[in-house]
């Protein structure tokens, strides 16, 4: 009974006290998140805005065009079209091993992939330099997307 | 058993006798209360909720601070060189500092405006005063940067200023001292003030859309100092106020010969006249000098133009321009009420605070109710004018800025303290000590016609105690005020850079979400950009090499340059390639006589390079940008003048020769000796 007493009292005081918010810690990190544990995320697809891109049988040399512009300001500073490692991973043969909404979410959405995706995170193990936000729109991702493929079809 | 339960009672009587005695504030006749340190937390992430823009004085610069934190949120560079950010020292941002005199590496920034809509702030810009070589400032909000400075001619110490009209019409810039006209010989003798020596005011209008300063006119006035002005607001829009002093015109130990008289003046300007009379044709063209310098952000690059014609008013010969009204004793501050009713002079030598009527004023000049005439312009009668005194306010009166609340607040220097009155019954509600020695102080939109009323900042001239002693040198203090309730309240001090002057604060929804993050590189017009690894490249111009460089996490573009020579001079205009937010790079070569660079995501910026002996020069990143960032970096070689190794320049290909073919570069050795 005395016990109960004392822990309303404490309660009240506590309440009293109240006033003062405590800090709110709103700011969840996005890692805390484990994609393997979370049944919502599609490694396949990665996450962002992109859930289905339609891909054309044949490449269209249009987007490749100005998917090449992209390439030449954004992005050429540290890929190359071969294998080969620069800054970042060679680009050869990433659209057979990437989904094109994998890829195009990436590029969009670099920070929060690089922050819980299972692959990128692999990579970034490797080259030690989170690829920079080069705040690509979704057309360009798109086009980015097709010079890929252009790139992966010659042989 | 027994015991312990009474251990238990014993912990929590104490528990709860400790908590009643820290729920209660303090007596508030102490200095600070208990609740100041949760009044001015600002949790880690969080934001503040005021910008509060600050005038560096002797630093040349401006700055930013949160409120209620008193973080230093941004040095911005306006009439300084600023090596943390460049700012002067890059190729592109030199002349900014140009003036008539030619670069001005360091001035003097006083007094600070926030543009106003409707007479509120509205976040697009905020303006500074060069007080030394005289010049006016605006920085623009989207970016933190100084985006124009105008030069003043006919003016010499550019004091009472960049005060602003309701609506940004006009920016305007009373000169401090009185100096012979810049189209007439100035070589006389200094103690023919009265007759050769003038004040001008200058009005600097201000485009609407894009903030575009002109020196739209002057007005040529009597030769006195003009210390500080505001313009009318509400009822009085239309109308300017001057404090002057030295109207005894004395030219030399002033602080003894311009504190003769017991009243020197406000000057009241029609400025609605002004464009009247200019319409109308009555300025007359000056032939002067003085420098308008522009930053465009899509090229990233200032340029300076010299101008050579004014056009002047003259208040002697211009009726209804312009009207003295008398002020004890030596006014500085003069300051208008939220609603435009009332003007408040506030005279450092003077025993009381006159508060004038603006519908006072005007009755009395419809009257000529007038006492005579100084120089052509009529003197309105003390009495006619005064709305009523503030009596014994304290000692030293200073500045005075306004609550939502119809209070005013002045800054005392003399007695170290800011005082609370009532604008409509000029009863004194409240004094705070400051330490000390306060002279500016700013309340939250203080100077608007909404003012919010939270807070007070007063920026004390002396330091002394107040922080750890770093020598002889200390940081002065601003004290931050709640004011929100009957009683001032002492929360928070912070140090701040160079001397404070006046201040502004305005709410931080007005201005955070237009922050521009970076630069476009679509939209970089820079002429020797290089959007792109691509377009980098090394052209030789005679003496001149240009270097058309990139960056990016983690290396430049090229990194391996040859074929520079003595008596060259190499520009290297580095464009960062990043497009996010806060990744900047540095650029900083060895042994440069002008700094370095800073450049954001998108920018190109350009270093000067002389080089000065011969030999291997390294070059690297200045600002951490990844966990490669120490190995961003790079060699430029520099050869005799003459010298026949080629120019080249590359990235990632320059690999040592094979074994057997060390011919060609043993060669070479050969001849640099």
């Amino acid at each position: 009974m005395k016990k109960t007493f004392a822990i309303l009292m404490v309660l009240s005081i506590l309440y009293a006290c109240g006033g003062q918010q405590t800090v709110a810690t709103d700011a969840v990190t996005a890692s805390a998140s484990d994609p393997n544990t979370n049944p919502t995320y599609d490694p396949q697809r990665g996450e962002g805005k992109f859930t289905k891109v339609e891909v054309g049988a044949t490449i269209d040399e249009k987007l490749v065009q100005a998917g090449t512009k992209v390439f030449a300001v954004k992005c050429s500073a540290c890929h190359k079209l071969t294998g080969e490692k620069l800054v970042g991973p060679g680009w050869k043969g990433v659209t057979e091993r990437f989904k094109p909404e994998w890829i195009m979410n990436f590029v969009t959405n670099t920070d929060a992939m690089l922050n819980k995706d299972p692959k990128a995170q692999a990579q970034l193990e490797i080259c030690l330099v989170r690829m920079p936000n080069q705040n690509v729109t979704d057309d360009d991702a798109r086009n980015i997307y097709e010079f890929m493929r252009k790139n992966d079809s010659k042989k | 058993m027994k015991n312990l339960h009474f251990k238990h009672w014993l912990f929590i009587s104490v528990a709860f006798v400790f908590t009643l005695a820290s729920c209660k504030p303090k007596n508030a006749n102490n200095t600070i209360s208990a609740d100041a340190a949760a009044k001015v937390y600002v949790a880690p992430g969080k934001y503040d909720e005021f910008y509060n823009f600050v005038s560096g004085g002797f630093s040349g610069q401006m700055s930013a601070y949160g409120l209620p934190s008193g973080r230093l949120l941004r040095v911005i560079p306006v009439f300084s060189v600023d090596p943390e950010k460049g700012y002067g020292f890059s190729e592109e941002t030199k002349p900014m500092l140009n003036t008539s005199h030619g670069f001005v590496p360091w001035d003097d920034l006083h007094h600070v405006q926030l543009s106003k809509t409707n007479g509120d702030y509205d976040g697009k810009w905020v303006f500074g005063n060069a007080n030394n070589t005289p010049r006016v400032a605006r920085i623009d909000l989207k970016t933190f940067r100084t985006a124009e400075i105008i030069e003043l001619p006919n003016s010499a110490g550019n004091h009472s200023s960049p005060f602003l009209t309701e609506n940004t019409e006009y920016v305007v810039a009373g000169t401090r001292f009185s100096v012979p006209p810049d189209d007439v010989n100035g070589d006389v003798p200094i103690n023919t003030y009265k007759k050769n020596f003038k004040g001008t005011l200058s009005f600097i209008s201000v485009k609407k859309e894009d903030g575009k300063m002109e020196l739209a006119f002057q007005i040529q006035c009597p030769g006195f100092n003009f210390d500080l002005s505001r313009a009318g607001k509400g009822v009085s829009h239309g109308w300017f106020f001057f404090s002057c002093y030295n109207t005894e015109q004395a030219n030399t130990l002033l602080e003894v010969n311009a504190s003769q008289k017991d009243k020197d003046f406000i000057l009241a300007v029609n400025w609605k006249k002004a464009e009247e009379y200019l319409k109308a044709g009555k300025g007359k063209k000056k032939s002067v000098r003085y420098a308008h310098n522009t930053y465009n952000e899509k090229t990233h690059t200032a340029t300076s133009e010299i101008k050579t014609e004014v056009i002047v008013l003259d208040s002697k010969e211009l009726a209804d321009l312009c009207y003295f009204i008398p002020c004890p004793k030596s006014p500085h501050g003069c300051d208008v009420s939220p609603t435009g009713e009332y003007i408040v002079g506030s005279g450092k030598l003077a025993a009381v605070i006159p508060v004038f009527g603006f519908d006072k004023m005007l009755k009395t000049i419809q009257a000529k109710d007038f006492i005579g005439t100084f120089e052509g312009i009529p003197v309105l009668k003390y009495e006619s004018v005064l709305y009523g005194e503030v009596k014994k306010p304290g000692l030293g009166p200073l500045h005075t800025e306004f609550d939502n609340k119809g209070n005013a607040y002045t800054s005392f220097f003399v007695s170290s303290e800011i005082v609370k009155w009532n604008i409509k019954d000029l009863k004194v509600l409240d004094r705070a000590s400051t330490y000390y020695s306060v002279g500016h102080l700013t309340v939250a939109g203080g100077d608007t016609k909404n003012p919010n009323g939270k807070y007070l900042v007063a920026y004390n001239k002396i330091t002394k105690d107040r922080y750890l002693p770093t020598g002889p040198e200390l940081s002065q203090s601003a004290q931050l005020f709640d004011i929100s309730g009957d009683k001032m309240q002492l929360i928070l001090d912070f140090p701040t850079i160079g001397e404070p002057h006046y201040a502004q604060i305005a709410p931080a929804e007005l201005i955070k979400n237009n922050s521009t993050k970076f630069y476009k590189l679509d939209d970089n017009k820079h002429k020797y950009a290089s959007i792109g690894e691509g377009a980098t490249k090394v052209v030789r111009e005679g003496k001149n090499v240009h270097v058309y460089m990139t960056a990016i996490r983690s290396h430049f573009s090229p990194d391996n340059i040859e074929g520079i020579r003595m008596g060259d001079d190499v520009y290297f205009h580095v464009t960062n390639l990043e497009q996010d937010w806060d990744v900047p790079h540095g650029f900083g070569i060895k042994g440069a006589a002008n700094a370095e660079l800073l450049i954001m995501p998108g920018e190109t910026q350009t270093l000067k390079w002389t080089p000065d002996r011969v030999g291997m020069v390294p070059i690297y990143c200045t600002d951490f940008c990844s966990a490669l960032h120490q190995e961003m970096q790079g060699y430029v070689r520099v050869s005799p003048v003459g010298s026949n190794v080629p120019l080249s320049y590359s990235l990632g290909t320059n690999m040592p020769k094979v074994e057997g073919d060390e011919k060609g570069e043993e060669k070479e050795k050969g001849k640099k000796k």
